[in-house]
């Protein structure tokens, strides 16, 4: 029982960390179905820039917040010099572009930061909680209400506001929305400049638990994609919900049977799922007209 | 187009001609950038720096030294590319690289085809065994790492272990060896378990190695931030048990991500270089250690690591070697290299023969633990 309760808090702890990058996934997915695959390095930059601020003397909050506010910058950089251009290109250009960009980040950052590992000290100590006969760190409890807030945020973001409406409006038909009067130049670089944003909050985050170095991104964006695929592209409830599960599924699979295939047992079930469920757990069935 | 081809053919003369005058030329294709960057960036650094003080001082036998350094970013192929390079465009007398042993075997056949000289960085026992003769290398092998922390286990009455190792290759390779040698030093391996280069949490592995009936202790081979995640999820599991590192973390680097507190009391065999500060007064590595440190930590204002010091003693044997061959032909220098005895590096001290081109022993690794935050040898 005492091993049940260790492998599930292993579960969320990592599952929340997969669902926060899932989650930075969505909204420029709603906005223009493009998968960004700088997503992942969103992340590192979130958790490099709040380490060099930090060491630099900033208190940790507004270490955070700078690394939050340069990472959103750098977000509508991309929009505005490298999708902006090729628009009307089919999406699929589109990422290939984002690989494009996030190969540039990588690159800029092992130059303007440094190759090594760093980390951030835990925000509320490193002391174990003990719990239920088993142990879980004050982060990850950081992490998991992390999830959720973003979660919750992005749920009233594209349901209750009119700005969240307009986002999707774009996606579904961008000429339609012009018509209506939304500004889509406007939509795409607040998408843009939001997911990055959030994928620097996961950042900031998950770096006292995951540490963070300049190549981070591509394994972070690489579970993340997993994830929002499980639970659905683009629904924030699908990427909180296929996080934790992949989490759950690794944790269990390598506490009950073996580590080494912990991966596998999740990919497999990723795959069942998605034979039995292409849209994800949580997406939508999408019908085109022809 | 016949002016062109003058101008070709004119400066490929000219390029000639410069390169029959040229200094020493010694070539290195490193890891500087990419995955291995933690290897190579210290190791780049470290030749460039001590070519500096060699030619400030007067070069070897009077030549200067040219480096041509190359960065393969971890990969082999571009390894085996700028391997080529080096030996036949830039025709290089000896090669310096391979941060790792994929990049390593790429080179391994240009420089054994071409009889070039070469000094592999890299870890693993295949550079060198068998043995080729124009191969060399620095860094002791995962094999002789495991030998050094099963005698500390067996000194400690320790029989019965758990392993966690990475999948990254370094962990792998060391984790097969350490199964290898477990039984010579009466050893059994209760539980074994993986994780992931990248994984955030490795509690579920370790509650498994904890309630395996009669382990002992553990043992995590591996590197990068794997070994720091799995110390300080030993802490927060409370497990009582001694946690074994490997050389692969033998940093101040990891006491500082695994944090003080958790990685109080973690022992892993590593180099004299590790622990400079501390270093006894009648120890023959103690003048090599502390002026490399000295030179290399003011520099570059960032600490020394372990990997740069197989760069450095790397380049100390080539340039002792060059100096005796007398010449700067490479089979002269492969010979004169061969013939090394004794030479004090950071890692070791070297002793090369004709079917031994590691040269170091056992010796050459310190168990070290760390006590408050510091190194400590326990030897």
């Amino acid at each position: 029982m005492d091993a049940l309760m260790q492998f599930i808090y292993s579960g969320l702890t990592v599952g929340a960390v997969y669902a926060l990058v899932a989650l930075g996934f969505t909204i420029i997915y709603n906005a223009s179905d493009v998968v960004n695959f700088a997503q992942g390095e969103f992340v590192m930059l979130g958790g490099m820039i709040t380490v060099f601020a930090f060491d630099a003397g900033l208190p940790l909050p507004l270490a955070a917040l700078t690394a939050i506010v340069a990472t959103a910058a750098i977000g509508v950089a991309l929009n505005k010099f490298a999708i902006e251009p090729a628009r009307g290109a089919p999406v699929v250009s589109l990422i290939i572009i984002t690989i494009g960009a996030s190969i540039l980040i990588r690159g800029a950052s092992q130059v303007i930061f440094d190759k090594q590992l760093h980390r951030l000290p835990a925000f509320s100590g490193d002391d174990p909680i003990h719990l239920l006969g088993a142990t879980l760190l004050p982060q990850s409890l950081w992490v998991i209400c992390g999830a959720f807030a973003i979660f919750i945020g992005l749920w009233l973001f594209f349901t209750r506001t009119l700005l969240g409406k307009a986002v999707l409006a774009t996606a579904n038909n961008r000429l339609a929305a012009q018509l209506v009067g939304i500004n889509t130049g406007f939509v795409m670089t607040l998408s843009f400049a939001l997911s990055a944003a959030i994928g620097a909050l996961a950042g900031v985050l998950v770096t006292p638990i995951t540490l963070v170095s300049y190549d981070v991104g591509v394994g972070l964006a690489l579970k993340g994609f997993a994830a929002a695929m499980l639970g659905g592209m683009g629904n924030p409830k699908g990427a909180l919900v296929g996080g934790l599960l992949l989490g759950l599924f690794e944790a269990l699979t390598a506490g009950y049977i073996s580590s080494q295939y912990k991966e596998a047992v999740a990919f497999v079930v990723i795959l069942a799922v998605l034979f039995v469920m292409p849209q994800g757990l949580f997406g939508e069935k999408k019908t085109e007209r022809v | 187009m016949k002016f062109t081809m003058t101008a070709i053919a004119t400066l490929l003369a000219l390029g000639l001609t410069s390169a029959a005058q040229a200094d020493i030329k010694l070539g290195a294709s490193l890891s500087a950038s990419g995955g291995a960057a933690f290897l190579g960036d210290p190791e780049a650094k470290t030749l460039e720096m001590l070519v500096e003080e060699v030619n400030a001082a007067g070069g070897i036998n009077g030549e200067k030294i040219e480096l041509i350094l190359y960065d393969d970013g971890g990969d082999p192929n571009k390894a085996r590319t700028f391997a080529t390079r080096l030996v036949e465009d830039d025709e290089v007398v000896a090669i310096i690289g391979g941060s790792t042993t994929g990049t390593t075997m790429s080179i391994l056949p240009v420089a054994e085809d071409e009889g070039i000289p070469f000094i592999s960085l890299a870890g693993a026992i295949q550079i060198i065994d068998p043995v080729r003769p124009y191969v060399f290398k620095t860094p002791h092998t995962d094999r002789m790492a495991c030998e050094k922390i099963f005698t500390d286990m067996q000194k400690n009455g320790i029989t019965t272990i758990g392993m966690i190792s990475g999948t990254d290759g370094f962990g792998a390779s060391m984790e097969a060896q350490c199964k290898d040698v477990a039984g010579t030093y009466e050893i059994t391996i209760a539980a074994q378990e993986t994780y992931a280069p990248q994984d955030a949490d490795m509690t579920p592995q370790l509650t498994k190695i904890k309630s395996t009936e009669g382990v002992q202790a553990i043992l995590n081979p591996g590197f990068g931030q794997g070994p720091a995640i799995v110390t300080r999820n030993y802490a927060q599991l409370g497990i009582d048990l001694p946690l074994y590192q490997s050389h692969g973390v033998a940093s101040d680097g990891f006491i500082e991500l695994a944090g003080a507190d958790a990685a109080e009391g973690v022992r892993l065999p590593g180099t004299a270089l590790l622990i400079a500060d501390i270093i006894e007064d009648g120890d023959p590595q103690k003048e090599v250690v502390a002026a490399y440190k000295a030179a290399y930590e003011e520099k570059y204002g960032e600490a020394v690591s372990t990997f740069g010091g197989y760069a450095h003693d790397a380049f100390r044997l080539m340039t002792d070697a060059i100096a005796r061959a007398g010449s700067d032909d490479p089979s002269a220098i492969r010979d004169a290299l061969e013939a090394t005895d004794g030479l004090v590096g950071t890692t070791g001290i070297y002793s090369f023969s004709a079917d031994d081109h590691l040269g170091l022993d056992l010796s050459a690794f310190r168990m070290l633990e760390i006590r408050d935050g510091k190194w400590t040898s326990i030897d």
